[in-house]
C-alpha cells in the first residue's frame, strides 16, 4: 500500500486523474445508494399523510409508543450482542489455537450462508412443544415448556444468527496478535488473567468494537423473528418501519422511524470505530 | 488468474445453458406470449385449476402471491409490475377503484357471472361489480381445540379473557382484525370511527395480555394442527384448513357479530394481456372450477351453481356458511381512510408493545 502510495506520489500529473477515474465507482455508489436514499428518506420524514409539509411525524415520535419502542429495540439489541461477544470471545480465541483453524472458522460460518428465513424456520420446529428441545427437556425431567414466543427463544435465535459475525473480527484480532507480547508479558511476571487484561483485550478490542458493529445495529431493526419466533411479544424499530410502510402507508412516519434509526447507527458507529487506531499493530499492519 | 478465468467461463456457459433449458421448457405447450400474470393471496387456488386453464385455453400462468392487503396495493400503485389479475377484499376493491387502480371488466367476455349468488353482487363496496368478481367469502372468528380445554366454549368474544387460559390464544397480526374484534366485544362497530370506543378497546386488548401466546400470521395452521396451541383468532378458510388436518379442532364466530368479508378478482390499470384476464375470471366463475377450488382452499364460494355439486354436508355447515339471517348480524369492513388505519394500527403497536 505505502509503496504504491510513494510511486504514485512521483507521477503527480497521472496520478490527479487516475485517482479520478478511479474514484468515479466508489462516488457513484456513494451517491446512487448511501447518499440519496437517505436524502429521500430525511425529505419523506416532513410530510404527512396528505402531502403536506409537517413536522408533526417527529412530535408523534416522542410523544407515543415509538419512545418506548426505541428503549426496547435497544434493550434487546444489547442483550444479543452481549450475549454474542461471550460466546464468540472465547470461541475465537479457541479456533486460534486448533490446527486447522481456518477450517473450524469455515464450520461456522457456512451455516452463515444458508437462508435467514428457512433456519428461523427451523428453530419453530425444534423449539415446539412437541420438537426435539422439548423432548429432551422431559428426558432430563424438566417437563414440557412453552419455549418459542418468549424472550429466551428471540434472543437464542437472534444470538445464534449473528454470533459468526461476531466471531470472524475477533478471529482476525486475535489472530493477528503477536505470542512474542503474550510471552513477554509472561516473562515480566503477569499472571494469565493480567496478561489477558492488559496484552490481549486491548490489543483485540477493535476486533470487538467491529464485532458489536455488525452485530447491534442489525439486531436493531430485526423484524421477521420477531413475528416467527417471538410473536410480536418483542417489538423493534424494524417492526415498526414495515408497518408504516406496508399496512398503515405512511411513509412520512415509516421514514421518520428510519431517520432516527439512521442517527442510532452513526451513534454506534461513533463509539465503536476510530480512537486507538493502530492498537492492533504488530508491525505488519502499518 | 488463469483459473479465475475458467472458472468465470464456466459458470458463464453452465448458466446460459441453464437459461437455455429454461426457455424451451417454457415454450412448450403454450403459444408463445401468450401469458398472463396472477398476484393472489398465498395458498388460495387449487394449483390443478392453473394447468387446466393452461390446457384449455393456451394462455400461460405466472403465478405469484401476496400476505396483505396494503402490501398488494402498493406493489400495484409503485407499477413496475404487470399483474393482469389480483385478488383484493372489499374494502381494498374500494380503495383501489377511488385511486384509479382498476380496469372497468367487460361482462360480455364473463358470461359465468350468472352463476353467482345475487346477495354477493352490486354490494356497497362496487356497485354494480364494476371492476370486480366476487372470488371468495367468509368470516372471522375463533378456531378451538376442545381436547386440550377444560370445556371451554366460545359463544362470546369475552370468553377469550377468561383467566384460566394464560398464555392460551394466540391472534392474528392484523391491526382491523384483532382491535375490530375487541370493539365487537364490547357491543361497538368494527368500523368504529370514535376514538374513545377504540381508546377502550385497546385498554380491553390490553387486559388481554396474560392470556396471549403470541400474535402470529399464517404459522398459526401448522401450530394448531400440531396441537400445540389450543385457541386462536382466525378466518373463516384458515379454520377449515386446520379442521380440514385435525378433526378436533372446532370454529365459531361469537355472538356479538363479527367480520364478514368478501375477496374479489380485479384487472389492475397496469394490467397487459386484458383479454387473458377476462377468460381467466370466465373460468374461475365456472360452476365446476368454483366448486374444485373452494373444495381444496376450505373458503365459501359465492357461485350457487357450484354449490349444487359440492359435499352437502359441507355446504349445510353453518360455520362456514352461515344463513341470511346470521349473516344480517355480521358487519363489513369500510374504508375508513388512511388516517383513521394508522391510529387502529397505532394502538394495535401500543397493545403488542404491552405484551410480555
Amino acid at each position: 500500500m505505502t509503496r504504491d502510495l510513494n510511486l504514485m506520489e512521483r507521477l503527480p500529473m497521472k496520478n490527479n486523474r487516475l485517482r479520478s477515474i478511479y474514484s468515479v465507482p466508489y462516488a457513484a455508489w456513494i451517491l446512487l445508494f448511501v447518499l440519496a436514499p437517505i436524502a429521500l428518506i430525511v425529505y419523506y420524514s416532513f410530510f404527512d399523510l396528505t402531502g403536506n409539509f409537517t413536522l408533526s411525524n417527529y412530535r408523534n415520535f416522542f410523544t407515543s409508543v415509538y419512545l418506548q419502542l426505541t428503549t426496547s429495540s435497544f434493550w434487546y439489541a444489547f442483550l444479543i450482542t452481549l450475549f454474542s461477544l461471550l460466546i464468540a470471545y472465547p470461541t475465537a480465541y479457541f479456533i486460534t489455537k486448533t490446527k486447522h483453524k481456518q477450517l473450524w472458522l469455515l464450520l461456522i460460518i457456512i451455516p452463515s450462508w444458508i437462508n435467514l428465513l428457512l433456519k428461523t424456520y427451523a428453530f419453530i420446529g425444534l423449539m415446539g412443544l412437541y420438537g426435539p428441545l422439548n423432548a429432551l427437556l422431559e428426558v432430563v425431567g424438566i417437563g414440557k415448556q412453552q419455549i418459542l414466543f418468549t424472550d429466551f427463544s428471540f434472543v437464542f435465535v437472534s444470538v445464534y444468527i449473528f454470533i459468526p459475525f461476531m466471531i470472524l473480527p475477533i478471529f482476525n484480532a486475535l489472530d493477528k496478535l503477536n505470542p512474542a507480547l503474550i510471552d513477554a508479558s509472561r516473562d515480566l511476571g503477569a499472571n494469565s488473567w493480567t496478561t489477558f487484561k492488559r496484552v490481549v483485550w486491548p490489543l483485540t478490542i477493535n476486533g470487538v468494537k467491529s464485532g458489536i458493529q455488525v452485530v447491534f445495529i442489525p439486531a436493531l431493526s430485526l423484524f421477521m423473528i420477531t413475528r416467527l419466533i417471538a410473536g410480536n411479544k418483542v417489538i423493534t424499530l424494524g417492526t415498526a418501519i414495515e408497518q408504516q410502510f406496508l399496512v398503515t402507508q405512511n411513509w412520512g412516519m415509516g421514514s421518520t422511524i428510519a431517520v432516527f434509526l439512521i442517527l442510532f447507527m452513526f451513534i454506534i458507529m461513533l463509539f465503536t470505530t476510530g480512537k486507538e487506531r493502530g492498537a492492533t499493530g504488530n508491525g505488519k499492519n502499518r | 488468474m488463469k483459473s479465475i478465468f475458467q472458472a468465470a467461463i464456466l459458470i458463464l456457459l453452465v448458466s446460459g445453458i441453464l437459461i437455455f433449458i429454461n426457455h424451451e421448457l417454457n415454450e412448450g405447450g403454450s403459444s408463445g406470449k401468450n401469458t398472463i400474470t396472477v398476484y393472489n393471496w398465498g395458498e388460495y387456488i387449487d394449483p390443478d385449476l392453473l394447468k387446466q386453464f393452461e390446457e384449455e385455453t393456451g394462455i400461460k400462468v405466472i403465478y405469484e402471491t401476496f400476505d396483505s392487503n396494503e402490501g398488494m396495493m402498493g406493489k400495484i400503485e409503485q407499477g413496475g409490475t404487470s399483474y393482469d389479475i389480483t385478488a383484493p377484499s372489499e374494502y381494498m376493491v374500494e380503495m383501489m377503484a377511488e385511486k384509479n387502480l382498476l380496469l372497468p371488466l367487460d361482462y360480455s367476455k364473463i358470461p359465468n357471472i350468472k352463476h353467482i349468488d345475487p346477495y354477493f353482487l352490486d354490494l356497497p363496496f362496487d356497485p354494480k361489480n364494476k371492476y370486480s368478481v366476487p372470488y371468495f367469502w367468509g368470516t372471522v372468528g375463533i378456531a378451538y381445540n376442545p381436547t386440550l380445554l377444560e370445556g371451554q366454549t366460545f359463544e362470546s368474544w369475552d370468553s377469550l379473557w377468561d383467566p384460566t387460559l394464560k398464555q392460551r390464544v394466540i391472534l392474528v397480526d392484523s391491526a382491523r382484525e384483532t382491535v375490530g374484534m375487541s370493539l365487537n366485544s364490547l357491543g361497538y362497530s368494527l368500523n368504529s370511527t370514535n376514538l374513545d370506543e377504540l381508546r377502550e378497546a385497546t385498554d380491553k386488548l390490553k387486559a388481554l395480555t396474560p392470556n396471549v401466546k403470541a400474535v402470529i400470521g399464517d404459522e398459526v395452521t401448522q401450530l394448531m394442527v400440531n396441537n400445540e396451541a389450543a385457541i386462536s383468532l382466525t378466518w373463516s378458510g384458515q379454520a377449515a384448513d386446520m379442521m380440514y388436518e385435525n378433526d378436533d379442532i372446532n370454529y365459531v364466530v361469537p355472538e356479538e357479530g363479527s367480520n364478514l368479508w368478501f375477496d374479489n378478482f380485479v384487472i389492475p390499470r397496469t394490467a397487459k394481456n386484458i383479454e387473458g384476464a377476462h377468460a381467466f375470471l370466465n373460468f374461475m366463475l365456472d360452476p365446476e372450477v368454483a366448486a374444485q377450488n373452494a373444495d381444496y382452499v376450505g373458503y365459501s364460494t359465492p357461485n350457487l351453481s357450484a354449490l349444487e355439486l359440492m359435499d352437502p354436508e359441507v355446504v349445510e355447515d353453518e360455520r362456514f356458511y352461515p344463513d341470511e339471517e346470521t349473516r344480517s348480524h355480521l358487519e363489513v369492513y369500510k374504508n375508513l381512510g388512511l388516517e383513521l388505519l394508522g391510529v387502529y394500527n397505532e394502538l394495535f403497536l401500543e397493545f403488542k408493545m404491552n405484551l410480555r
